[in-house]
């Protein structure tokens, strides 16, 4: 693996696969009653979060903990940056202090990709702005390889506001590279100008593709987006697009239902449906400390077996 | 100081020949000419054009000379070849009154690198509501003929059309910078391919084309003059083209960077590539290129945009739009339409010096090499590559987007009015 982890498509099919067996030793881990191990000991980790986000920031924290690094989260807000310091004096302080891996969400695509630029450690992108969240993308196929014991030749259908997630750019990325087998569903507002180029399909109807999925990922859409005329109405939205009870009957036995969180229930998903037993979503959650142990374990710590291999 | 320049090549064609500079004219084109008590210069073969004339530049003073002052960006001009520029108005104060732009002109005069005509901004402060005081700032010392918002565009097309109409009083012309605001909201770069791959906000080509296509049509409704700025998507060029088969009075500029840098630059996230309108894809690269060959594009315009580094050296989306230019525009115009073949050193005359002056109704700008005609001149060595360095450029600023970039000829010396700006590559 490379230095950084900025975008899925860093990622060669051995670099994922690596992730995603290293996240099944991580697992492993959450089963003990210790659940701690020595690997990153001594090392520092920054959580350098620009946007709000509790859950993947809680994630990272655990994930570095259970590892044994020391770990500061730095919040944008109430810190020099709210006071116009800069990206690259922060980034530039944070590593004279000592980080070893900078995890940065950025409300700006490309945040990530600046900020590895100026600091020596390693620098994991965890979400920035409508561009990619990759360690998303890792835990999804992680959760899809657990529960249906493979990605490959998945059929996998991402709904909902494509043109603004990052969750989708990274998926539509890793899934290909792992060999799964893409379809996207929007309206056409949601969908960016040139989704042609993407190795994925697309479509605008939900029911024509439901029945031939594996997996469905239903995506968070937000109220504002009705404001910019994306849409007409959630109630619309919900009619022509939302995972409701009858359009999740039509799926086939052994598929599953994914969510990234935090998600719109009534809105994009039927609360049935998110809290059935198709449903990935509190198991996305779980798969999110593992994968992202695997991912900074493999960053910083080297070549070295995860479990019991010099600290 | 008179001067005798020998041995150069006017818009390289022929043999060499000395051309004698007396009293900002030239006196004498010959060869073997006496040196009499003239100084002499030797111009080693280089190429003659007329000094070099810049419709789209931003000074920044007043406001920003942190980023780049009348005296470092007219001597920043004056190394790229030119013997005048006109400075945009989205100045700090804005350049929307008689006092502003007599400023701007009087700073350009005092540091005599190279003739600074101010752009008078179309409405006050820029904000697309009420016109500026066009007719005074057009009567002031500072002689305003373009009148431009550049930066943001005149988007009300009532108040486009009666601009176009007003500067007809003073023959002036409106250089819009076309921009449809509602569906650029946000935008960072090309909207395409690349954009949807990075996750940046479109600036799609509609955006630009629409305007266009209206601005077009307002100017031959009120048989008014249109100047388009900047112009970047192969649809602009299309629409151009059918504008000026119609015979309406239609120019447009092109500038060097689109004639060559291409939007997949976004993929490294660097704001150097960060720029207004965007880049765009090789196939509009290639329509620009087609179009300044053909003449539908009439001239190449730098919009030189030099910013602090602080301005530069941020994430994407926080970093200010522009790239320096100047000192690389010939460089590029070689290497992008000369080399090539698609233009001659006469019609790169043409396109950089003459029509550019007789858009702006500059007198004493772009006129033939001839006798008696201003000596206002810019020598070009053909065969002298340089790797450009955005450390040792004469701009304050160091946003180059060709840092690196190896372009194949340099220009030798520039004279204004008969008086050496740059002897040498240097300052004189």
């Amino acid at each position: 693996m490379s230095r950084h982890l900025l975008s899925a498509a860093d990622l060669t099919r051995e670099d994922a696969l690596l992730v995603l067996d290293t996240a099944e030793e991580m697992a492993l881990v959450e089963e003990r009653t210790v659940k701690k191990l020595p690997t990153l000991r001594g090392r520092t980790v920054v959580n350098l979060f620009f946007e709000d986000s509790t859950r993947t920031r809680t994630s990272f924290e655990l994930a570095a903990k259970r590892l044994s690094a020391d770990v500061i989260n730095f919040s944008a807000k109430g810190s020099s940056v709210s006071k116009g310091e800069t990206l690259k004096d922060t980034a530039l302080t944070l590593e004279a202090m000592g980080a070893d891996a900078i995890v940065i969400r950025h409300a700006w695509s490309g945040a990530p990709v600046n900020l590895a630029r100026w600091v020596h450690g390693s620098v994991v992108n965890a979400g920035d702005g409508t561009h990619e969240h990759p360690t998303q993308a890792l835990l999804d196929a992680f959760t899809m390889r657990r529960r249906l014991g493979r990605v490959e030749g998945l059929k996998v259908t991402i709904v909902g506001d494509v043109l603004h997630s990052r969750v989708a750019r990274s998926n539509v990325l890793l899934l290909s590279t792992l060999g799964a087998d893409v379809t996207l569903v929007a309206p056409p507002t949601l969908l960016p100008v040139g989704v042609e180029s993407w190795p994925a399909q697309v479509s605008y109807d939900l029911d024509a593709v439901l029945a031939k999925s594996d997996v469905v990922m239903m995506l968070r859409v937000q109220r504002e987006r009705m404001g910019a005329a994306y849409f007409p109405s959630q109630r619309e939205y919900a009619r022509r697009y939302g995972l409701d009870v009858r359009r999740a009957s039509a799926l086939h036995d052994d598929a599953v239902v994914m969510h990234p969180g935090p998600m719109v229930r009534g809105m994009e998903i039927a609360p049935e449906v998110a809290d059935g037993v198709r449903s990935t979503i509190v198991e996305q959650v779980r798969n999110g400390v593992s994968v992202r142990m695997a991912v900074l374990y493999l960053l910083l710590g080297g070549a070295s077996p995860a479990i019991g291999g010099d600290a | 100081m008179n001067y005798l320049v020998r041995d150069v090549r006017p818009y390289g064609e022929g043999e060499p020949v000395d051309v004698r500079l007396v009293d900002g004219a030239i006196a004498e084109i010959g060869t073997g000419l006496s040196d009499g008590d003239s100084r002499v210069y030797a111009g080693g073969g280089a190429v003659l054009l007329p000094g070099l004339v810049d419709l789209h530049t931003h000074l920044r003073e007043p406001g920003r000379e942190d980023a780049e002052t009348v005296e470092t960006g007219t001597l920043a001009a004056a190394l790229g070849g030119f013997t005048a520029v006109h400075a945009m108005a989205n100045t700090d104060p804005v350049a929307d009154t008689a006092g502003v732009v007599e400023q701007v002109w009087r700073l350009g005069q005092e540091a005599g690198h190279c003739d600074v005509a101010p752009v008078g901004a179309v409405t006050v402060g820029l904000r697309g509501e009420q016109m500026a005081e066009l007719g005074t700032m057009a009567d002031s010392a500072a002689r305003v003929r373009v009148f431009s918002d550049d930066g943001t565009c005149v988007s009300d097309a009532s108040l486009m059309r009666r601009a176009l109409e007003y500067v007809k009083a003073f023959d002036g012309v409106i250089a819009q910078h076309a921009q449809e605001p509602r569906l650029t909201v946000g935008a960072q770069m090309n909207e395409g391919v690349v954009s949807s791959r990075l996750g940046l906000t479109g600036w799609p080509a509609v955006a630009e084309e629409a305007v266009i296509a209206r601005d077009c049509l307002l100017a031959a409704h009120v048989g008014s003059r249109l100047h388009v700025c900047h112009v970047s998507t192969a649809g602009s060029v299309e629409l151009i083209r059918w504008a000026k088969s119609k015979g309406w009075d239609v120019t447009a500029e092109v500038t060097p960077h689109h004639l060559v840098l291409t939007d997949d630059l976004a993929a490294s996230y660097d704001p150097v590539f960060k720029v207004n309108p965007p880049l765009r894809t090789a196939a509009d690269v290639a329509a620009l290129r087609a179009g300044l060959a053909d003449g539908t594009i009439d001239c190449v315009a730098t919009d030189n945009a030099p910013h602090a580094l602080e301005d530069k050296e941020a994430e994407w989306g926080a970093a200010l739009p522009g790239m320096t230019g100047l000192e690389t525009a010939l460089g590029i115009v070689a290497e992008t339409m000369v080399l090539p073949g698609r233009l001659t050193w006469r019609q790169v005359a043409e396109r950089l010096s003459s029509t550019p002056a007789r858009i702006g109704r500059l007198e004493g700008h772009g006129r033939p090499l001839a006798v008696g005609e201003p000596a206002n001149l810019c020598l070009v060595d053909e065969a002298a590559p340089w790797t450009v360095d955005a450390a040792t450029m004469a701009t304050r600023s160091r946003n180059t987007p060709f840092a690196g970039r190896s372009l194949p000829v340099g220009v030798r010396a520039t004279f204004l009015r008969g008086t050496p700006t740059v002897l040498d590559g240097a300052p004189a």
